[in-house]
Parts: structure tokens; C-alpha cells; sequence
């Protein structure tokens, strides 16, 4: 079967690479599955959890990981996730994200808000998979 | 002791002290340069595929975007400056400061109005001297940039080439930064980094052997290639600036480093040399001592010899 080979960077640094055979991204104009052989493609990202099928060396699972805005680009069975940040789940402390929810709420940040509701859904749809 | 001497140990002392501080410092900046190189590494790849994006948008459409549109008549431009907030670093300040001038000069020369932006404690206080007017400035970060500080530099910077140039407004932007060439070697340089003609770009990373991605390639854009370019070029300004923000703080730490050996030599051969001096004053001293030995005994010698006889 082909394969994707997936590179997600953010700014700062590599956070995951590998091959995957399905990757759910959110860009704008909604949820975005991308397999082999899809064609060229660039997108903005919104802020989403991003869904990787893994294959390969790395073995069957799947790969969350809650970016922050950025860009998808997808040629010839490359795909780039690009964002500004970006955290695996089991990178996320969920107890933080909580607590950075909590008190986004009482003072009503509506960016941080939405960061921490990000990284609460990432670890949560890696939690129930 | 001879006091001669006693002021010899004590220079000896002082430089000592000195030379454990400057040692000291220079393998804090040796492991920062460490450090430093490694946050650049780790920078690329983002970069990398930042600039493959925008080349594919450049080779898919011909979108007009305010940072990639030449002026036709540039009147204003804005200068970025990267220096430094601590000294201890030899030249390295003042050679980015004196390649900035020279930048400036070319574009006044040029016709334009310039507005500084300065990173660093160090050119801040060089324009305050001056009394410069400096139209933005930070300071605080210099030793290890995050992303968030050249998020905020490139904000103030994207918002003035997009407004319009009667508004106070720029049509370029130049950034002045120290490249980090190898451990021994910094060169500050001047670029220009918008607006951003998409054709260089698309030839520079064509002629990168990693770009192995066919550039033609038909590309589907999501929301719209307007879209995609809108926010794609911000953060192609943002992770520039992040780059050159690692690089001087990369070359920071290396001329820090440098100076801070040839302190450390110098310190050495001065202590070489009052090391010298101070043997001399002692043997001096020693000799002195004999010399006087030996004439009281000849002096005792010879008073006896004469009652004796």
C-alpha cells in the first residue's frame, strides 16, 4: 500500500516524522483526510487536533498531536504539517491545559481559551482511540 | 620582603583572580555557542518547508500580495538591527552597529526615509547617545531567542509594510544581523527581506539539492491561493527573523567566546612577565643581602686583622 511520509515541524523544532497512511488535518473550510495519492495541496491550518494513521517501521497506531494555526502541504506522497507550535498528546499535561482553560475563562482570553480546548481535544482523542 | 617584590605578588594575585573570571566565561559562551548552533538546526526544517510553500505558490499562480509588490517609487524603508544586550563580546556589536550605518547610508543615498528597529540593549543605547530617533526597540533576548520574541519583532515590522507609505508606512524592510559563518568567523550582513520577489525565492530553492518535491506541480488551495499567500508570508517573515535573531545570538556567544580567550592570554602573559620581574626583584634582593653579608664580615675581618697585629 502507499504511503504517506509525513513531517510535522513546528517553528522551534521537528515534532514528529514517519509514515502514515492517513492524516486528518482541520483547515478552513472544515475536516481534511488526506491518503496517497492525493493531489497537491496546500491549506491553512486552524487550530485542531491532527490525526495521523501510522504505518510502517513505526508500526500500526494512530498520532495526535493539538497544532496551533499553520499549513498542510501535500505533494507526491510528501505531506508537511506546518505550525507555529505543536504538541504530540502524550506531550500535552492535561492537568495544565485545564487549569490554563480555567483561567482563560474567568478572564476571558478567547486565544488562549481556544489553545487550551486544542490540546484538551488532542490528548482526549488520543485518550478514547 | 623587599617591597618591590611585595607589589610584583600582588599584581600576580589580581591578574590571577581576573584570568579565573575570563576562563570561566569563555567556556559559558563555548557552551552556549554549543547550544545556540543547535536551536538553529532545529529551526530549519520549519524553514525549509516555509520556503518550499511559498514556492509553490509563486510557481502555481501570480498572486499579488503587499509583501511581495516592488514599490514603484520606495520612499520609505525600515531597518532592522540585531545586536546585542551585553558587551563582553569584542567587536561584535559595534561591527553589526557599523553595518547598519553603512545600510542606511546606501538607502538615504538612495532617496529614502529610514526607520530603525533595534534589537539589543547595546544599539539602543548607541542611537540614545546619538539621540536617534528609533522608531521600535527590544531588548531582553538576545542570548537565546524564542519564537515568540521574533513573533513580536516581525508583528510591528509586517504591519508597517502593509500599511500605506503616506500613513507611515514602509516600502522595504532590511534586516541587519550577524551571520554565523564557522566558530571564528562572524560576518554581520545587510538584507533586504521584503518585499520578497517569489521568482528569487523559487530560484533559490531550486537550486538546493533538498528540495526534491517537483516545484510545477498543480496545486489545490485551500481556501484560495490569495488566501494561503496571506497567511503564508507573515510567518515566511517571521521565521526570517527568527533565523537571524538565532544566528546573532549564535555569533553573540561566539565573539564573547573569543574576546573573552584573548583575555585569558593576555592574562597569561602578564603574569609571565610579573613572574619574571618578581624573580628578578628577589634575586636582586638575595644579592643585595650576600653583598652586605659578605662586606660586614670582610669589613669585621680586616678591623681584627689590624688590632692583632
Amino acid at each position: 500500500m502507499a504511503e504517506l511520509h509525513v513531517e510535522l515541524v513546528a517553528a522551534d523544532r521537528q515534532v514528529w516524522s514517519g509514515k502514515a497512511s492517513l492524516v486528518v488535518a482541520r483547515i478552513t473550510s472544515g475536516d481534511i483526510g488526506i491518503m496517497p495519492g492525493h493531489q497537491p495541496l496546500l491549506g491553512v491550518l486552524q487550530e485542531g487536533p491532527v490525526t495521523i494513521r501510522t504505518t510502517g517501521e513505526t508500526g500500526e497506531g494512530t498520532v495526535v498531536a493539538a497544532v496551533h494555526g499553520g499549513f498542510i502541504s501535500y505533494t507526491d506522497g510528501k505531506l508537511s504539517l506546518l505550525a507555529e507550535i505543536a504538541e504530540l498528546s502524550e506531550e500535552i499535561d492535561v492537568e495544565r491545559a485545564e487549569r490554563a482553560l480555567e483561567q482563560a475563562r474567568s478572564e476571558a482570553d478567547a486565544a488562549a481559551e481556544r489553545r487550551a480546548d486544542v490540546r484538551l481535544r488532542a490528548a482526549a482523542a488520543a485518550a478514547g482511540r | 620582603m623587599g617591597s618591590q617584590l611585595r607589589v610584583y605578588k600582588r599584581r600576580i594575585k589580581t591578574v590571577s583572580a581576573t584570568k579565573k573570571i575570563t576562563r570561566a566565561m569563555e567556556m559559558i559562551a563555548a557552551s552556549r555557542i554549543v547550544k545556540a548552533q543547535r536551536k538553529v538546526a532545529a529551526s530549519k526544517p520549519y524553514a525549509d518547508e516555509l520556503t518550499a510553500a511559498v514556492t509553490a505558490v509563486a510557481n502555481s499562480s501570480n498572486v499579488k500580495h503587499p509583501l511581495t509588490t516592488e514599490a514603484e517609487r520606495p520612499r520609505r524603508a525600515a531597518v532592522l538591527l540585531v545586536t546585542s544586550d551585553r558587551g563582553l563580546a569584542g567587536g561584535y556589536s559595534s561591527n553589526a552597529l557599523k553595518a547598519g550605518e553603512q545600510l542606511t547610508g546606501e538607502l538615504v543615498a538612495r532617496g529614502l526615509e529610514v526607520d530603525t528597529y533595534i534589537v539589543g540593549r547595546k544599539g539602543v543605547a548607541y542611537y540614545a547617545f546619538r539621540e536617534r530617533p528609533t522608531t521600535k526597540s527590544w531588548t531582553g533576548f538576545t542570548d537565546s531567542p524564542t519564537y515568540a520574541d521574533a513573533k513580536e519583532v516581525a508583528a510591528p515590522l509586517i504591519e508597517a509594510m502593509e500599511r500605506d507609505t503616506d500613513e507611515g508606512g514602509v516600502d522595504e524592510l532590511h534586516i541587519v544581523y550577524t551571520e554565523f559563518v564557522s566558530m571564528m568567523t562572524q560576518t554581520p550582513v545587510g538584507r533586504r527581506l521584503l518585499p520578497l520577489s517569489l521568482a528569487e525565492v523559487a530560484e533559490a530553492s531550486e537550486q538546493s539539492p533538498a528540495k526534491s518535491t517537483d516545484p510545477k506541480a498543480l496545486y489545490e488551495f485551500e481556501p484560495s491561493a490569495e488566501e494561503v499567500l496571506d497567511a503564508l508570508m507573515p510567518r515566511y517573515v517571521e521565521s526570517r527573523i527568527y533565523n537571524a535573531l538565532l544566528q546573532a545570538a549564535a555569533s553573540k556567544h561566539a565573539a564573547t567566546r573569543r574576546a573573552m580567550k584573548s583575555a585569558t592570554d593576555n592574562a597569561e602573559d602578564l603574569i609571565r612577565s610579573f613572574t619574571r620581574l618578581a624573580n628578578a626583584a628577589r634575586q636582586a634582593e638575595i644579592t643585595q643581602e650576600i653583598t652586605e653579608i659578605v662586606g660586614g664580615a670582610s669589613a669585621l675581618a680586616d678591623a681584627t686583622a689590624g688590632s692583632e697585629r
